[in-house]
C-alpha cells in the first residue's frame, strides 16, 4: 500500500519531465483538475454517501469569484478565491440544512435544482457577464495573476492541492469522522440509534466537499482564464465529477485519481478523433459507463481490483495447499 | 382578463405536469427509487410525436397511443435491465443508474436528431376557444384535458381496481404480497410501464405546442421533482393538485418576472418548501 502510494506520487511528480510538449502538459493539468474535483465530490458523495448531482454550483461559484474580482476591480484573480469558498460554504448550508433532515433522495433533487437555479440567474445577470461570461487577465501583470503560457506551473499547483485534499481525506477517513461517515452510509437509522450526530457529520462532509470543489473551480478559471454559465454551472460539470469518482471507486482515497487517469485521456482522445461534434458521443459513452457501473460494479474499479485480488489469492492458496 | 388568461394557461400546462409527475411519484412511493431519467421519458414522447407527424403523417390519435406503447416498453426494459438489480442495493447505485440513463437517452437523442429546436405544424389540433374573452388554444386544451383524465384515471386504477390493490400490496410488503400469490416483479414492471407511458403521453401532447429539443427533459424532470416535493411522497392526488399549482405559479412568474426566470421562481420555491415543510405542502410525515 505504502509502496503503491509512493510510486503514484513519483509518477505524478515526474510526468511533466517525461511527457513533454504543450499537448501532454495540458492533459496532465486537466487530469489533476478532474482528480481534485472528483476527490472533493467523493467526500460527501462517496464517504458520507450523500449523492450530489449539482456540485457544479460550487465549482461555478469558485470559478466566477476570481474573474469577478479581476473584471470589476482589476485586482489579482487570486484574491477572489477565498471569497468563492465562503459563498460556496453559505450555499452548501442553504442546501444541506433542510435536506439532511430527510432521506438522501431529497438532497440529490435539491442539489440539481439549486445548480440549475444559479445557472439561469448567472446567465441573465449582466454584472457577472450574463450569457457571455468573464475573462481573466490576458497578459500577466505580476506573478500574482498566475497567468502562465505553459501548463507546467498549473500542473504543480494542482498537484499540491490534490496532495492536500487526499492527505486531509486520509486523516479524516481513519479518524472519528471516517467511522461516522461509513456508519451513516451503511444505515442512517442505525447510525442515529447508536448516537452518531448524523446531520452534523453530513453537513461537515458537504462543507468540506463544497469548499474544495469551489477551489477546483477557481483553479480551472485561473488556468483557462475564461468562464461562462455552461462551463461553470452546467449539469455536465457535475456529471464529470460523479463519473470520475464512480469509475475509480466512490468512497475510496485513490478512486477519483484513478477515474481521472482513465477518463481524461479517453476524453482527450475522443475529442481529437471526432472533433467538436464528438462531444455528444462522449456523453453517450459517459452515460453508458455510469449505467454499467451502477448495474454491475457500484464499487468502481478499485473494488473490482480488490475482489479479483482476493479471488486470485484464494486460488493461489488452494493451489499451494493442493501441491503440499 | 389577462390574469385569468394566464391562470387558465397555467392550469392546462399544470395538468400535464401532474400527469408526468404522477408517474414519478408512483415509482418513488412504490419502491423508493427516484427516476432521474423521467424527464427524458417525456422528451422521448415528444420525439415519438415528431416522428409520427413527420414520417407517418398521423395526428394526435396516432401519436398519443404510439408514445404510450413505446414508452411502456422502454419502462419495462429499464425495470428489468437496471432497476430490478439496483433497487435493493446501495443508494448510490440507484441514483447513478437512473442519472446515467438520463445522460445516455439525452445524448442519444442529441446524436440522432441534432441540437436544433423542432416544432410540429400548428394546425394539428386547430382552433382557439373563446370563453368570455379568455382565449384558449385547442392544442393546450387537448393536452390539459387528456392529462387531467389520465391522471384521475391513474388514481382510480390504483385505489379502485384489483390491479391497483396488488400494486399497493407489493409496495406495502413484498413478502406478504408474494404469499398472497402476487408476483412482485410483474407488478413493479407494470408500475414502470404505467409511469413511463404517462410521461410519454404527456410529452406527445405538449409536443403540439412546445419546442422539441434533446435537453428539454432536464427542466421537465426538475419541474416534476418540485411537483412531487409539493404534493408529498407517493401521492397521485397530491401530484395532481401540486401540478396545477406549479403550472399557475410558473405562468404567473413568467408574466411578472419574464419567461427566463419562471423556472428560477419554481426552483427557489422548492428549496423554500424543503426548509419549512419537508413532507410537502399536502403530504403527511411518513
Amino acid at each position: 500500500m505504502r509502496l503503491g502510494l509512493g510510486l503514484v506520487a513519483l509518477a505524478l511528480l515526474a510526468y511533466p519531465l517525461v511527457l513533454r510538449g504543450a499537448f501532454y502538459e495540458r492533459m496532465g493539468a486537466d487530469l489533476l483538475l478532474a482528480a481534485i474535483g472528483a476527490s472533493a465530490w467523493n467526500i460527501v458523495g462517496g464517504y458520507a454517501g450523500q449523492i450530489s448531482v449539482g456540485h457544479a454550483m460550487f465549482f461555478g461559484i469558485g470559478a466566477y469569484a476570481p474573474l469577478l474580482v479581476f473584471t470589476h476591480w482589476q485586482m489579482a484573480p487570486l484574491i477572489g478565491v477565498p471569497g468563492g469558498v465562503i459563498v460556496s460554504l453559505a450555499v452548501a448550508v442553504v442546501v444541506g440544512m433542510p435536506t439532511f433532515r430527510l432521506q438522501g433522495h431529497y438532497f440529490s433533487m435539491a442539489t440539481i435544482a439549486v445548480a440549475e437555479l444559479i445557472r439561469i440567474v448567472v446567465g441573465n445577470w449582466d454584472a457577472v457577464g450574463a450569457a457571455v461570461g468573464l475573462m481573466g487577465p490576458a497578459v500577466p501583470r505580476t506573478v500574482l495573476d498566475l497567468t502562465f503560457r505553459s501548463a507546467v506551473p498549473y500542473y504543480y499547483i494542482f498537484l499540491a492541492v490534490l496532495a492536500v485534499i487526499l492527505g486531509l481525506t486520509f486523516v479524516l477517513e481513519n479518524g472519528r469522522a471516517g467511522y461516522y461517515w461509513r456508519a451513516i452510509r451503511a444505515s442512517e437509522r442505525a447510525a442515529r440509534s447508536l448516537g452518531v450526530p448524523v446531520r452534523r457529520y453530513k453537513l461537515f462532509a458537504l462543507l468540506l466537499s463544497a469548499g474544495f470543489t469551489s477551489l477546483a473551480g477557481s483553479l480551472y478559471a485561473l488556468m483557462v482564464g475564461f468562464i461562462d454559465p455552461e462551463s461553470g454551472f452546467g449539469i455536465l460539470v457535475s456529471v464529470e465529477m460523479i463519473i470520475t469518482a464512480a469509475l475509480g471507486g466512490v468512497g475510496t482515497l485513490l478512486g477519483p485519481l484513478l477515474g481521472a487517469a482513465i477518463l481524461v485521456p479517453l476524453k482527450t482522445a475522443t475529442n481529437s478523433l471526432l472533433g467538436g461534434g464528438g462531444s455528444g458521443l462522449t456523453y453517450i459513452l459517459y452515460g453508458g459507463i455510469i449505467v454499467v457501473i451502477a448495474r454491475f460494479q457500484p464499487g468502481g474499479l478499485i473494488d473490482l481490483g480488490r475482489r479479483l485480488l482476493v479471488r486470485a489469492r484464494g486460488r493461489a492458496g488452494r493451489a499451494e495447499a493442493h501441491a503440499a | 382578463m389577462t390574469i385569468l388568461q394566464i391562470i387558465a394557461g397555467g392550469l392546462l400546462l399544470g395538468a400535464v405536469y401532474a400527469l408526468f409527475s404522477a408517474g414519478l411519484t408512483l415509482i418513488w412511493g412504490m419502491m423508493n427509487v427516484i427516476n432521474f431519467a423521467h424527464g427524458e421519458f417525456v422528451m422521448i414522447g415528444m420525439y415519438v410525436a415528431y416522428l409520427v407527424v413527420t414520417y407517418l403523417h398521423g395526428g394526435p390519435l396516432v401519436f398519443g397511443p404510439a408514445a404510450a406503447v413505446v414508452l411502456s416498453l422502454l419502462g419495462v426494459s429499464v425495470y428489468f435491465g437496471l432497476i430490478r438489480h439496483v433497487m435493493r442495493g446501495p443508494m448510490i447505485a440507484q441514483i447513478l443508474g437512473t442519472f446515467g440513463l438520463a445522460l445516455l437517452l439525452r445524448y442519444l437523442a442529441f446524436w440522432l436528431f441534432g441540437a436544433n429546436f423542432k416544432t410540429l405544424p400548428d394546425d394539428l389540433i386547430p382552433g382557439t376557444l373563446n370563453i368570455g374573452g379568455i382565449l384558449i388554444g385547442m392544442p393546450q386544451l387537448a393536452a390539459g384535458a387528456v392529462a387531467l383524465v389520465l391522471t384521475i384515471g391513474m388514481h382510480l386504477m390504483l385505489t379502485r381496481t384489483a390491479i391497483g390493490s396488488q400494486l399497493l400490496a407489493v409496495s406495502e410488503d413484498r413478502e406478504a404480497a408474494m404469499l398472497m400469490g402476487i408476483r412482485p416483479d410483474r407488478m413493479l414492471a407494470l408500475a414502470w410501464a404505467l409511469s413511463a407511458a404517462g410521461a410519454g403521453i404527456a410529452g406527445a401532447m405538449i409536443a403540439t405546442f412546445y419546442y422539441i429539443v434533446p435537453t428539454v427533459g432536464e427542466s421537465l424532470a426538475l419541474t416534476a421533482f418540485v411537483v412531487v416535493a409539493f404534493g408529498g411522497f407517493g401521492s397521485v392526488p397530491g401530484a395532481l393538485i401540486a401540478g396545477l399549482l406549479i403550472g399557475v405559479i410558473q405562468s404567473l412568474s413568467a408574466y411578472v418576472f419574464g419567461p427566463v426566470l419562471k423556472d428560477v421562481v419554481v426552483y427557489a420555491l422548492f428549496v423554500g418548501v424543503l426548509w419549512v415543510r419537508p413532507q410537502g405542502l399536502l403530504g403527511k410525515i411518513a
